[in-house]
């Protein structure tokens, strides 16, 4: 069984190459013809607020990256795009499905966070005549800049295609705290938070509809995934609650028109994983031996746990043992 | 680390061992046979030339690593050696090789007769799917190896650490503890967790203008009343906030100390009295 394996796996990789090449030569064609790329589907969730539903799984290159939530805001002047997709072609897909909706330019990218699933996109709207500013939390571009050469890497090992280094695109312009950006006719009022779901999410509100986007400090049916801190998560959660808007859109799953409601079961998740990484440290087990005797139950009613559930355990027991 | 170059020995050499055909074959593919290993065969070469090295050697030592790692920063490992630390034969040196790091020689450790039993736990980070491998030095200077194979993360996850800036915050805090009772003369166990970023730092990229210096723990040595119980020669393939698990052998009352050096050439220490207890026969 196993040496057919080895043979097939080159065999796979050069059709997966081949696969690639095809995308990419069509793609080619369609930027010299115009908009022949598939327009990402979107549905408008309050007037000007378009939104495009990533699907549950994790990013990966097989499913060209489209697992988050993306965001498109129109105002008098241009239109603003919040998160981009999980590849230059999910990107590209979202440009062709603004440009259905509005001739304004899209002059603002804002990225939620680093993970690749948000921004691989970006550099559908970097170039052109009228390039985007690209705006991040200031501890984006750090974050990036360490992890790109890793999730670059996973992209070619799952799909044979490399992407080059300038697929990942930079922000032009960082939030330290907060920051108001003008559409015409509609502010979008941007704000950094302490390290939480990453140490560099960022929240973008839109202040004619009552709409938050929150990035991936809400999940809603997928598992949330720590990747910044835990504890600082569920501070931001708190503060999260106290915030009114008539809709939040997750970084993934369905939009809610009550925050409250739609965090109660992430809070209640990352809570239990405090309390039994708290247990665990406590009763002096080394963290293999935690990770195996701890009580999975917790990942009821979510999606993605297998894919996600001992991650969470694991980067939570490095940051509580730490705890005095 | 040149992915094209490995691809093609590993595909040169499922050409070479496809006329003989059979279970060799099965052997061929890098993540079935640890020998294969490029990176092995070079440090095989530079550190062990033409020595013999008994593996597996469960009788000797065992490599426990996840067979997924979940959280590609922050893989456990832990290293459990079979043999008792005696005077006239005992494992001076254990290598940890993350084969396809950036640097896969991740961790030297080095032992004495003073450390009761030479087992090692401690996280790292993994960069690719690898294996894994920690080699046993004796000291009479037999070999002996045991390896896993180890697979990325899927998704987002990556090894650099996840806030830098608080680990930076932080840096230089330790902690030194012992675990259980301790009994004289017989191996206690022992934690270190040192507070440090411990990253390969970034070269200065002319796209990204992100320029952050490398900055990692090097050098660890920890004695008990004066004498050398481990001492370590690590890198940025151990994860970020250091931490090590290993054991110590009280005869009386002394101090557990530690002494941390960084790339900086900073220096921390954190010291332990220990006052261990007769054995009850
Ligand atoms: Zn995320």
């Amino acid at each position: 069984m196993r040496h057919k394996q080895s043979i097939l796996l080159p065999a796979v990789r050069l059709l997966c190459a081949a696969l690639a090449g095809a995308a990419l030569a069509t793609h080619a064609a369609a930027a010299d013809a115009g908009p022949a790329v598939a327009p990402l589907p979107l549905v408008e969730l309050a007037p000007g607020v378009h939104v495009h539903y990533g699907i549950h799984q994790p990013w990966s290159a097989h499913n060209a990256g489209n697992v988050a939530n993306l965001g498109v805001v129109i105002g008098s002047r241009c239109a603003a795009v919040i998160d981009t997709g999980g590849s230059p072609s999910l990107g590209e897909q979202l440009r062709a499905a603004v440009g259905r909706l509005t001739r304004l330019p899209v002059c603002y990218v804002i990225n939620t966070h680093v993970h690749p699933d948000h921004v691989l996109g970006n550099s559908a709207f970097a170039g052109g005549t009228t390039p985007a500013q690209i705006v991040g939390h200031a501890r984006l571009g750090p974050s990036l800049a360490a992890r790109a050469p890793y999730y670059l890497e996973a992209f070619r090992r799952e799909s044979g295609t490399a992407l080059p280094p300038e697929t990942v695109v930079y922000p032009t312009r960082t939030v330290e705290d907060t920051l108001e950006i003008d559409l015409g006719e509609r502010k979008l009022l941007l704000r950094a938070w302490p390290t939480a779901h990453t140490d560099n999410d960022l929240t973008v509100y839109d202040e004619n509809t009552g709409t938050l986007f929150t990035g991936d400090l809400l999940f809603i049916d997928h598992l949330p995934v720590i990747d910044g801190q835990l504890r600082g998560w569920l501070k931001v959660i708190a503060a999260l609650k106290l915030l009114a808007p008539k809709l939040a859109v997750p970084g993934h799953g369905r939009a809610s028109a009550d925050l409250r409601q739609a965090i109660a079961p992430q809070e209640a998740y990352l809570g239990a994983v405090l309390n039994q990484t708290r247990a665990a440290i406590a009763a002096g087990l080394p963290i293999q031996r935690a990770l195996e005797q701890f009580d999975d139950s917790v990942t009821r009613g979510w999606q993605l746990a297998d894919a996600f559930h001992r991650r969470n355990l694991t980067a939570a027991y490095a940051e509580l043992e730490w705890e005095e | 680390m040149n992915i094209l170059r490995r691809r093609l020995i590993t595909l040169i050499a499922l050409a070479l061992v496809l006329p003989s055909g059979g279970g060799a074959l099965a052997q061929s593919a890098d993540s079935d046979d640890p020998e294969a290993s490029p990176m092995w065969q070079q440090v095989r070469n530079s550190l062990f030339q033409g020595r013999t090295i008994t593996s597996p050697a469960d009788d000797v030592l065992v490599l426990d690593a996840p067979t997924r790692a979940e959280d590609a920063a922050i893989v456990p490992i832990s290293i459990r050696t079979r043999l008792a630390q005696s005077d006239s034969r005992y494992i001076r040196t254990l290598y940890l090789m993350i084969d396809n790091n950036p640097s896969p020689l991740g961790a030297t450790f080095h032992f004495t007769p003073n450390s009761g039993r030479a087992d090692i736990e401690t996280r790292v980070r993994v960069d690719a799917y690898t294996h894994v491998r920690a080699i046993a030095e004796m000291s009479d200077g037999q070999l002996y190896m045991s390896t896993r194979f180890v697979k990325a993360s899927g998704g987002c996850s990556a090894p650099p650490g996840k806030d830098p800036q608080a680990a930076l915050s932080t840096l230089g805090r330790m902690r030194l503890r012992v675990e259980g009772e301790v009994i004289a003369n017989r191996p206690a166990l022992a934690q270190l967790m040192i507070s440090h970023p411990n990253h390969s730092g970034l070269a200065m990229d002319q796209l990204t203008r992100h320029y952050t210096p490398a900055r990692y723990v090097r050098k660890i040595l920890v004695t008990y009343a004066g004498a050398p119980v481990l001492s370590a020669d690590v890198d940025f393939s151990i994860s970020e906030n250091p931490n090590f698990r290993f054991y110590f052998q009280p005869g009386g009352k002394g101090e557990l100390k530690a002494e941390v050096v960084d790339t900086e050439d900073q220096r921390f220490e954190s010291a332990l009295a220990v006052a261990p207890v007769k054995a009850a026969n």
